[in-house]
């Protein structure tokens, strides 16, 4: 926050607590702390999102309880699990179904790289198919590691440029509606 | 002219009434649900038939998980599947270990130590405990009741906690080998496993208030999807789908392994089939697993925890490795060659907390399956909901799909 | 080793049934060959007669390129009862065109299995109601458990044509790198791993 006339930044008794700032920053300080995520939850790794947003790891200390379900509400999509080529669709679709501005965390080896599966019907990697925003390590993840990257979500979201992505076109077709 | 007025008439009553009909008819709705569906516990997907609020055809599609584990299996050595077998039910990661290991271990006609195999047994039941809490949980939440999710996953917790202190994983924890387990317990480990086993009981009982006498509940899951003897044994259901249609049989009890029976344990079983049994069911079970558990601390014998005398399969204590230079070859071989097991054949089911998971391997002598096939419990579960399902309301079906508890990384492989 | 109970069913079957014989190499269980135009009536008498009511699963094997015949159906059955399980092997007749007959008029569980025996290996069953594909997406042309099948895949069509039109994704042979999990050496992990290669989104080149 940063503001060059003190008067009306700080004195409470002209104004009564205006704060001045830039709209980049207030914008990116709501969103990063109102991040909503949707577990796409695959395989193993989602047990472990299971055990971060239950009551010992407890995602909401991070400002990120509000777990969606459907992709209209959720503006994280967690990709949890491994992605088969049987699969990608769908989780592309999803992808499309949620509201700009998006981001992707791809949790766990197997969303990252295909870890370990590295087979004839696995998709390596789900960079392959939607942008990944945040790669986190494990096999499956811990929750420390999943809080860790959602961290890191939120410092990439507050230093992103607000404004620019608001007016971002849609990088692909709207698939339901065509 | 009124004879003219009156055919008419019964003309057009005719019509009407055929035109009802066909609209009646007409009225079938094509449902999709899941693969990504928050009731389907993973990636499950229903192609549903529905009247109304009434299912009229199921068709389930599975294989959104098919990550090739038989083939993985024919190319790499049998200690390298192990992590592997983790990923099937990753609920209960340990009892699928286990049902691996006796498996190559049936081909290899090797026996385990005392001591192994009791390990074994406690952490197959430890992981017993913590699948069914899940699964409970997931149940209770899909059927509406979201606080006993946070009280069953609480306990699971510490089951957690315990797995990462043995194996050093809280999940996937590739507890075995071929021929013994990874790590033997730490200090003190016994006597936590003891509190441990203290505070899950009080857990479940809680759970128990919370939803055995709770009317929504009941109301959700009496007499829905009953499953009949008949239909059970025809489709091969085993564990508690099996037996909450009133077979009495269980694999630990039947077809003892690893020591199962030196201890006492009962086998519930149920009288009606419906989603309230397996529920029912699923709480006896932790109950029992308890008991066992409990025996297992009492009795675990000493020595080893490794078959050390079979020197092409077991792999040799890592003190050992880098001061002796047998072990380094030995260990070198086994782990660049494999465990070299003879040549045969095997099929070998455990008592999984999802039924009876089995593998069957067909060995032509080496360090590599020549086909290597898991039978996965989950996906038998599901080869019945086109039978379960069909007359029940939609909201019948997350009741349905909660209390058959599957894994999809075991149906799909 | 075969228990006595066991070896007492193997002979027995082997005695009752002329036409089956012994399949060599069980490490545990009475296992038995029956040939493909004898398995229905086979089966019929096993779950009528010796009372193996459930079925436990189906697995195609392969048994080699060159092998003849080369491909097989094994099914494991249970008996409740006493306890028991039999394995029946079923060898197809034709390698180019495997085909054994279906167990689902018997046991309903069959239905399954068979179908993934069917996807992943290839063996055709006879008589089977609803002969799909299960595992894999139903246009997959190759049948992946066959001995001449790499692990890491062919190429081949992406299942679905709008995510391809958006994101160019192409099923591709997974990187092997020498074996399952054998790290390549002499390249660094951007040119061995999949996403150094052929990544449309990386640091220096951000989404939207």
């Amino acid at each position: 926050m940063s503001s060059t006339n003190t008067e009306v930044g700080y004195n409470s008794k002209i104004e009564g607590g205006v704060v001045v700032t830039k709209l980049d920053a207030a914008l990116n300080w709501i969103r990063s702390h109102s991040v909503w995520p949707m577990p796409m939850g695959l395989a193993c790794c989602a047990i472990e999102f299971m055990s971060a947003s239950c009551s010992r790891f407890d995602i909401s200390r991070f400002g990120m309880e509000v777990t969606r379900f459907s992709p209209r509400q959720a503006d994280c999509m967690i990709v949890a699990g491994t992605v088969t080529y049987k699969m990608a669709e769908a989780v592309r679709r999803i992808y499309d179904q949620m509201a700009e501005p998006k981001w992707v965390v791809a949790m766990g080896a197997c969303a990252s790289s295909g870890g370990m599966f590295r087979s004839y019907s696995t998709l390596q990697g789900v960079d392959r198919i939607i942008p990944v925003d945040v790669y986190i390590s494990g096999c499956p993840t811990r929750p420390e590691a999943l809080f860790d990257g959602l961290m890191a979500l939120q410092e990439m979201i507050a230093k992103e440029p607000a404004l620019r992505l608001l007016k971002r076109e849609r990088p692909v077709k709207p698939l339901y509606f065509s | 002219m009124a004879k003219e007025i009156e055919i008419s008439c019964a003309d057009n009553a005719a019509r009407s009434a055929q035109a009802e009909e066909e609209l009646l008819n007409c009225e079938k709705m094509q449902l999709t649900m899941g693969p990504s569906h928050p009731a389907t516990h993973g990636v499950l997907r229903l192609q549903l038939e529905v009247d109304g609020e009434i299912v009229t055809k199921c068709t389930p599609v599975v294989g959104y998980l098919h990550r090739g584990d038989d083939k993985l299996a024919e190319n790499m050595t049998y200690n390298q599947f192990v992590p592997f077998t983790d990923r099937l039910d990753y609920l209960a990661p340990i009892c699928n270990n286990v049902a691996y290991a006796l498996t190559v271990e049936k081909l290899a006609g090797l026996e385990v130590p005392a001591r192994c195999a009791a390990l074994r047994v406690l952490t197959c039941e430890l992981s017993r405990i913590s699948s069914h809490l899940l699964g409970l949980g997931v149940y209770a939440m899909d059927t509406g009741a979201l606080t006993v999710f946070l009280t069953t996953y609480t306990e699971r917790e510490r089951i957690y906690t315990l797995f990462e202190e043995l194996t050093g994983q809280r999940l996937t924890n590739s507890y075995t080998r071929i021929g013994g387990v990874t790590h033997d317990v730490p200090a003190g480990w016994l006597d936590r496993v003891e509190k441990a086993c203290d505070s899950i009981l009080k857990g479940v009982d809680e759970m128990e208030g919370l939803l055995s006498r709770n009317k929504i509940f009941l109301d959700r899951t009496k007499d829905i999807a009953v499953i009949t003897k008949e239909m059970a044994l025809q489709y091969g259901l085993t564990g508690v789908n099996l037996r909450c249609a009133g077979i009495e049989s269980d694999i630990r009890k039947s077809r003892p392994y690893s020591g199962y029976e030196q201890y006492d344990f009962d086998i519930p079983v149920g009288s009606v089939g419906d989603c309230y049994d397996r529920y029912l069911l699923k709480t006896e079970e932790i109950r029992q697993s308890v008991r066992i558990v409990r025996q297992v601390c009492k009795t675990l014998p000493d020595g080893p925890i490794f078959a050390e005398d079979a020197k092409n399969i077991c792999l040799p204590p890592k003190n050992r490795v880098l001061s002796g230079m047998e072990d380094l070859i030995q260990n070198f071989m086994i782990t660049t060659h494999g465990p070299q097991i003879p040549a045969g054949e095997a099929y070998f089911e455990a008592e999984n907390p999802k039924g009876a998971l089995g593998f069957f391997i067909h060995s032509k002598g080496g360090g590599k399956p020549y086909r290597l096939h898991v039978r996965g419990p989950s996906f038998v579960s599901l080869s019945t909901l086109p039978v379960l399902i069909p007359g029940c309301f939609i909201t019948d079906i997350p009741a349905i799909l909660g209390s058959l508890d599957f894994v999809q990384g075991e149906c799909d492989r | 080793m075969l228990s006595e109970k066991d070896l007492e069913l193997q002979k027995h079957l082997l005695e009752a049934y002329p036409y089956v014989t012994e399949r060599p190499g069980s490490a545990d269980h009475a296992s038995v060959d029956v040939p493909a135009d004898k398995a229905l009536e086979f089966a019929r008498a096993l779950r009528d007669v010796e009372g193996f009511a459930a079925i436990q699963e189906c697995c195609g094997c392969d048994w080699g390129v060159d092998a003849s015949p080369r491909f097989s159906a094994i099914w494991h059955l249970y008996n409740y009862d006493k306890h028991l399980y039999v394995r029946m092997n079923v060898y197809a007749p034709d390698n180019a065109k495997p085909e054994v007959p279906s167990m689902c008029p018997i046991w309903a569980g069959a239905n399954w299995h068979e179908r993934e025996a069917y996807d992943l290996v290839g063996v055709r069953f006879a008589g089977h109601p609803d002969l799909r594909r299960i595992m894999m997406w139903d246009a997959y042309p190759y049948h992946p458990l066959r001995k001449d099948f790499p692990l890491a895949g062919v190429e081949v069509p992406f299942p679905d044509a709008d995510t391809v039109a958006q994101t160019g994704v192409k099923v591709m042979p997974a990187p092997q790198n020498g074996g399952p999990f054998v790290s390549g050496c002499g390249h660094t992990l951007r040119t061995s791993e999949p996403f150094g290669r052929d990544q449309e989104w990386r640091e220096n080149n951000r989404k939207g």
